[in-house]
């Protein structure tokens, strides 16, 4: 007990906490879209691109950064759908030549002028000692507009997940409906940035949703399993990251592998069944005319 | 009811050219969609047949010609059952829902919304099978929950692709069934179908695809081995039996023997 009580009376601890948990719950909520659309290579390929971002934006515009590295995020997520949508390049190629150039530049420019707010590592790594009130702020309002967003369109966001060409002969507007998670989910990437850090961020998306699509057969109990799992991942993560002293999303990410291990040894073939093909059903498939 | 149509137009097609990147799969298509109509696309794989189905579903845009469609026609979609992820979290009643016209966006569905549900299910004869994983479902019963989501929307037209692939005799039997029975109640039906004898043969009106419309008319006018070869690039004879045309497929070396006589 005195192990859990003990970093609970350093603020920064219960801050961290706070944050850490709220990340891990985004990350599982949202994560489940992204996996179940097959869309984990974006989830990777945005957190690599809003890193230039907020290289970029840190020397341009220093006290919105924040705000300058959201812009850019989402502008490469519009990027990837209409470049998919528009050209033969499949999504992957899209995501691979955005993302990582725009990755680049982010380290090209880290090495050439510096910067005057969280420093390289942190941001690649992730640092919940760095994480101002304004950074807080946004974490929790990112979080209330997801939630907002997946309890309004609810029906649209599953039918256009499980069956787009129907959903939009059904009155679903599935462009709009992706070209908003897309934005949903930049802002997830850049809210949780500074506590994962950009190499790990993508990490998150997907294995408290995988784990909890392993665990169960029904949608609306994934949605919220995978929810507690992230929460449960930052948690354990935070106190690791505490006592062993090395940055706390790379606990995070540790604590649901472990997981993903440990449910994987008692859901056995059942798991792997209901796992499989996840990254099968992909968005770029739904978009290239497969029958004519 | 014919199944030609002659009823007011639904949809129209007009000298319209179709594809994709630029190439086109279709051309100078001129269709039209009737409130009585039954009707089967057939044609050979790459003919066009789902690219046409897309047109009339308003989810291809072409690259010249005209479509006129009235907005307030409503339309129900059945695709290939490859299309979706089988693995994908939903049970047999989740999947049906999916398309409730409500225009609340609420999770969670009304009483009557799943009342609608079970009535479709019930019509269905899968009604036993709404909290299954939709995984646990056999071809036909994939089929019918399809078909189940289409009529939860209480379509004008149902346009359907390939309804009897993959699925077996007693199913393409209850599938036209049903189909005929929805077509009798006003539902105008359009569906692609490659089954020349199970299921082409059975329909009211044709029209034959390739590249564009080769012909349109009864099965008796257009299953004949002339306009199939034109359709299809293949010779193959048509019988009649009881009154119905079975098409046969001559094979090579039956071309071979005709052809040196």
């Amino acid at each position: 007990m005195d192990t859990l009580l003990e970093p609970l009376q350093y603020a920064f601890f219960q801050k961290g906490l706070f944050v850490a948990s709220l990340s891990g719950a985004l990350l599982g909520f949202i994560g489940v879209y992204i996996v179940l659309r097959g869309m984990s290579y974006i989830g990777h390929g945005l957190s690599h691109s809003i890193f230039g971002g907020f290289a970029a934006a840190q020397l341009f515009a220093a006290n919105f950064y924040m705000l300058g590295a959201g812009l850019w995020g989402i502008a490469s997520a519009l990027a990837i759908t209409s470049v998919t949508k528009r050209s033969r390049l499949g999504a992957d190629a899209a995501i691979g030549v955005i993302t990582t150039a725009s990755f680049a530049l982010g380290v090209a420019l880290f090495a050439k002028f510096g910067t005057s707010g969280p420093s390289f590592e942190n941001a690649l790594f992730g640092s919940i000692l760095g994480i101002s009130p304004q950074q807080i702020a946004g974490l929790i309002a990112v979080s209330l507009l997801t939630g907002a967003f997946v309890f309004l369109r609810y029906r649209a966001l599953l039918f256009s997940t499980f069956d787009p060409d129907v959903a939009a002969v059904s009155g679903v507007n599935v462009s709009r409906i992706e070209a908003i998670l897309m934005v949903v989910l930049s802002l997830a990437i850049l809210a949780t940035l500074t506590v994962i850090g950009v190499t790990l961020v993508a990490a998150m998306l997907v294995i408290p949703a995988v784990i909890a699509r392993m665990l169960t057969d029904s949608f609306g109990r994934m949605l919220t399993y995978s929810t507690i799992i992230g929460t449960l991942c930052g948690l354990t993560g935070m106190y690791l990251s505490y006592y062993a002293g090395v940055p706390s999303g790379t606990m995070i990410v540790l604590v649901g592998a472990a997981l993903f291990v440990i449910v994987l040894a008692f859901t056995g073939s059942r798991g792997l069944r209901r796992s499989a093909g996840l990254d099968a059903h992909t968005d770029a498939s739904a978009l290239a005319p497969a029958a004519r | 009811m014919t199944g030609i149509g002659v009823g007011p137009e639904l949809i129209n097609l007009d000298h319209v050219v179709a594809g994709y990147t630029h190439h086109p799969v279709l051309t100078d298509v001129t269709f039209h969609v009737h409130e009585d109509q039954f009707t089967g696309i057939v044609g050979p794989s790459g003919a066009g047949k789902t690219t046409l189905l897309r047109l009339l579903l308003g989810t291809l845009k072409p690259m010249s010609g005209a479509i006129a469609k009235d907005p307030k026609v409503r339309m129900a979609y059945v695709p290939q059952l490859e299309t979706v992820s089988w693995n994908f979290p939903i049970t047999v009643s989740e999947c049906v829902l999916m398309s409730r016209k409500s225009t609340k966006q609420l999770p969670w569905a009304s009483k009557a919304e799943k009342a609608s549900v079970g009535n479709v299910l019930e019509r269905l004869g899968i009604a036993e099978l709404a909290q299954r994983h939709i995984r646990e479902l056999s071809g036909g019963q994939q089929q019918r929950m399809f078909l189940a989501r289409a009529l939860l929307r209480q379509p004008q037209i149902m346009l359907l692709d390939e309804p009897t692939s993959g699925v077996d005799v007693s199913t393409r039997h209850d599938v036209l069934h049903l189909l005929a029975d929805l077509h009798e109640e006003g539902v105008a039906i359009v569906l692609t179908t490659h089954d020349l004898n199970g299921m082409a043969a059975h329909l009211p009106h044709l029209v034959c695809v390739n590249q564009g419309i080769v012909a349109s008319g009864t099965p008796a006018d257009v299953m004949t081995p002339d306009v199939l070869e034109q359709t299809f690039g293949a010779r193959m004879e048509v019988l009649e039996h009881l009154g119905m045309r079975i098409v046969v497929d001559e094979g090579p070396h039956r071309s071979a023997m005709r052809e040196t006589g």
